[in-house]
């Protein structure tokens, strides 16, 4: 034991004048922070995770929690986060894992983006007094509509195939049961079907508590093929086909067996704490040719009545992946960005593999249209969407609809603190332990996200109604209401902005 | 603001120009002096098979050449001429407006249904972007575009429009606040057989801009009206839908008004509204397209910007202002204010 311990990230403090001894703290830490010692509160910060749920449930506000109380010799280049990653991989020489999005200080493309608002020379419109429509359709769409003359009456000639219908252009993005617990998922599910929109299973399985929300539900298939059978299939409003995620792109997924319980091994359709692997490419796809037959295959084992996502990661040639994908007869194209949250993913994937959802978006939305396939695919852009501003930019940006996830998490209690990979998460939401799971009322929790996205709706339409846009088509790839502030010339033009005051 | 008139005669008799510049210079309040312009159907009886090309160029000894030769790749010339103008005291004549008749040759374009107007339509396009110096701002067949800085009255006397007689004309007064003073960025715009006037700002542009250039046109005139003429020449046109249905998929029916309509036409409204979404026009305006067999006026889907209608016999009246129609005619009857995106349409008949 030549490095010895670290710093403690956190230091726990206990106002005694405070704490009343009530044991709350205690009951509810499930990384052992807190105990009871004579007639005291005694606290371990090393086991601290900040996630503050004892902060919450203190009634005296007694408890403190500090940020690294004692630091490293500050250093630019060797910073504390670098340092504690050598001492780890020098002790353990494995992989780091972490939890949530990339914790990199790159710069959010979002914060340099300004929207525009009207006036005089046209009036902003109010969304209370006028109609607003952030009705959203997610699949194919003709190019052209033709009519034909039918005994004097005009009928449509150009079929339509089958869209989801979204009152809002958020969704919530795929976590799976296990990943998450049921609990978060039922409370996710009554919020998408309060508020008109949908959601993903994850590569999850679908459990039977869900079935009576399964219309809101986009089922997933991933390269595991986890809880996938015809009757999985056929429940969902739409398929979704994982390739990537912008959390760690290019590499697959792993459940710990210890979060494989009895009721997640049901809807996984795998042993009980038996480790899910999802592998880092689909078996059966090595090319664009083979993702194009299992679209087809899910469409002919649906018949054809389903949309079919394909979800690929933000990567540096996305733009090419995405007409290859718009060719097929896929009817939408994900787009995870690099700040896509996960349970768990390799640190220097999460960290440093991938671009970001703003430029992703503008340069597939780009490509599509510059090969006249635009109205074959709807795009959906997910990872590092925190606010109703980033729905309108990255729609502005040419985005038909969002995927939300970490921000409906936080929703429902998650405070950020990035450990989803112990399985202890004392919100009830990255766990499976009954006790921990007990905590998250779906009624309460479901409430909670459905306001967030009612919330985040009423702003989109003030947004749209100050810059006198009364549909959502008008400001889907509308780059012209988006300015950059303090944007590099190169990044402006991959956005196709102009800079604040051209 | 704006003020924007348009005028039909449904039998095809024709109007001479002084009518329509006292309508618009009725509207004077609604421009400041600095754009002005009218276009005439039928202006060109002699020349009527030939597309009427017309062009504004900074310095006709140097770039003229460069646009004869590009038209000669494509066709014949039949006939050119400088545009007669008059001197005014307040205008100056900072471009030579020239219009050619011209026949393109169909076997250049083989795989097109439409070959003329493709052959025409791409000619506009590879001017107005590569030629500096030179912008074609008509295309059409028996059509006279004019068009200036300046007032309306000065605009018509500039061109003696008096001189020439339509069956339909369109004038629009210009309160420019995106490009004062250019020529080029005065209405009426026009491509091929439309021509449009538009009173209001496109809050969509960008959106319907990205939209229509995936199809091939371009957009020159930094000015968001010019959307409106390649999108009906894109339906309308290249798609083939009817007038009711392009102004349908620009200002469509609300979602909510579509859930409520009967099986078939909510069908089709649906349809519309999912493969033309990104044609969908926003932000205020009051438009009147004119074409050799029609001319539509509808406004945006709150009506955010007026527009009155009027009719005597075969006449057929659109504007902003009924005071501006009656000074046209003043026995006007039948005035209306057509509701939030409803299309009017007067339609020749003989």
């Amino acid at each position: 034991m030549t490095i010895g311990s670290v710093p403690s990230k956190f230091r726990v403090s206990v106002n005694h004048d405070q704490c009343m001894l009530c044991g709350r703290c205690i009951e509810n830490c499930p990384y052992g922070v807190f105990r009871m010692e004579n007639n005291q509160i005694h606290i371990n910060s090393r086991q601290c995770v900040a996630c503050h749920r004892c902060i919450a449930m203190c009634p005296r506000d007694a408890i403190d929690i500090k940020e690294r109380p004692v630091d490293y010799r500050s250093h630019p280049v060797w910073t504390p986060e670098v340092r504690e990653a050598i001492y780890n991989q020098a002790r353990t020489g494995r992989i780091i894992l972490a939890g949530m999005g990339n914790a990199v200080d790159y710069p959010i493309i979002f914060d340099r983006l300004v929207l525009d608002a009207c006036q005089v020379t046209n009036p902003s419109i109010d969304p209370l007094r006028e109609p607003m429509e952030l009705r959203t359709y997610i699949g194919k769409k003709p190019s052209r509509i033709e009519f034909e003359k039918m005994n004097g009456d005009i009928e449509l000639k150009t079929a339509l195939v089958p869209n989801l219908q979204l009152e809002t252009p958020i969704m919530i993005g795929h976590m799976s049961y296990g990943a998450i617990s049921l609990n978060a998922q039922q409370s996710l599910a009554r919020a998408v079907k309060e508020t008109g929109t949908f959601m993903g299973t994850g590569e999850g399985g679908l459990h039977e508590s869900l079935y009576p929300y399964q219309d809101q539900m986009i089922v997933q298939v991933a390269s595991g093929r986890f809880g996938v059978d015809i009757n999985y299939l056929e429940r969902g409003a739409a398929v979704e086909i994982k390739i990537g995620q912008g959390a760690k792109p290019g590499i697959g997924g792993h459940l710990p067996g210890e979060k494989v319980c009895a009721d997640v091994s049901c809807t996984r359709m795998i042993p009980e704490g038996s480790d899910a692997i999802s592998p880092a490419p689909h078996h059966d796809i090595y090319s664009i040719e083979d993702l194009k037959q299992l679209v087809r295959s899910l469409k002919e084992a649906t018949q054809w009545k389903k949309p079919v996502f394909v979800k690929i990661a933000a990567v540096h040639n996305s733009a090419a992946i995405a007409a290859g994908i718009a060719r097929s007869s896929a009817d939408a194209v994900v787009i995870d960005g690099f700040r896509g949250g996960t349970g768990a993913a390799p640190k220097v994937f999460r960290d440093h593999v991938g671009i970001p959802i703003e430029a992703a978006i503008a340069s597939v939305d780009a490509k599509l249209r510059s090969q006249g396939i635009r109205n074959e695919v709807s795009l959906i852009a997910s990872g590092g969407i925190r606010e109703s501003a980033d729905v309108a930019k990255v729609i502005a940006l040419g985005a038909d609809a969002v995927y939300i996830g970490t921000a409906a998490l936080v929703a429902m209690g998650c405070r950020v603190c990035g450990t989803c990979y112990r399985g202890l998460c004392p919100w009830g939401i990255a766990t499976q332990r009954p006790d921990l799971v007990a905590r998250l009322d779906p009624e309460t929790a479901g409430k909670n996200v459905a306001n967030l996205i009612n919330a985040w709706t009423l702003e989109l339409s003030e947004l749209m109604g100050a810059a006198g846009i009364n549909s959502i088509e008008s400001l889907r790839g509308n780059r012209d209401r988006l300015r950059g502030y303090l944007l590099d010339e190169a990044i402006m033009k991959v956005l196709d902005v102009k800079p604040v005051g051209a | 603001m704006c003020g924007i008139i348009g005028v039909i005669d449904r039998s095809s008799h024709k109007m001479d120009g002084s009518g329509i510049k006292s309508a618009l210079a009725m509207m004077d309040e609604r421009g400041s002096g600095e754009g002005a312009g009218y276009v005439a159907y039928g202006a060109f009886p002699e020349f009527k098979d030939y597309y009427a090309i017309h062009v504004f160029f900074d310095n006709i000894h140097e770039i003229k050449d460069t646009v004869d030769r590009e038209l000669s790749k494509w066709g014949e010339i039949v006939f050119d001429e400088e545009i007669p103008t008059y001197e005014q005291p307040n205008l100056r004549k900072v471009h030579t407006p020239w219009r050619y008749f011209f026949s393109p040759d169909p076997l250049l374009m083989p795989r097109s249904m439409t070959p003329e107007d493709d052959i025409v339509a791409h000619l506009v396009m590879k001017i107005n972007t590569t030629i500096a110096g030179a912008l074609v701002f008509s295309s059409g067949k028996n059509i006279a575009l004019f068009k200036a800085s300046g007032w309306p009255e000065e605009v018509a006397d500039f061109y003696r429009i008096e001189d020439y007689d339509g069956y339909i004309w369109l004038g629009h007064n210009r309160y420019p606040t995106n490009t004062p003073g250019w020529w080029g960025g005065a209405h009426p715009f026009n491509l091929l057989n439309w021509s449009v006037v538009h009173n209001g700002e496109i809050t969509s542009y960008g959106a319907n801009r990205r939209y229509i250039e995936s199809y091939g046109y371009k957009c020159t005139m930094y000015t968001d009206t010019e959307v409106v003429a390649y999108l009906f020449d894109l339906l309308a046109r290249r798609h083939g839908l009817t007038p009711e249905m392009t102004v349908k998929a620009l200002a469509p029916p609300f979602w909510d008004e579509i859930d409520c309509m009967p099986k078939k036409e909510e069908f089709i409204n649906r349809a519309i509204r999912l493969a033309y979404g990104p044609a969908l026009m926003n932000g205020p305006f009051a438009i009147i397209v004119a074409r050799p067999d029609a001319i539509i006026g509808f406004t945006d889907r709150i009506k955010l910007r007026p527009l009155v209608t009027g009719e005597l016999g075969d006449r057929l009246f659109i504007s902003s202002e009924e005071a501006a129609i009656r000074v046209m005619e003043p026995d006007v009857t039948d005035i209306t204010m057509p509701r939030a995106g409803e299309p009017i349409i007067g339609r020749i008949v003989a």
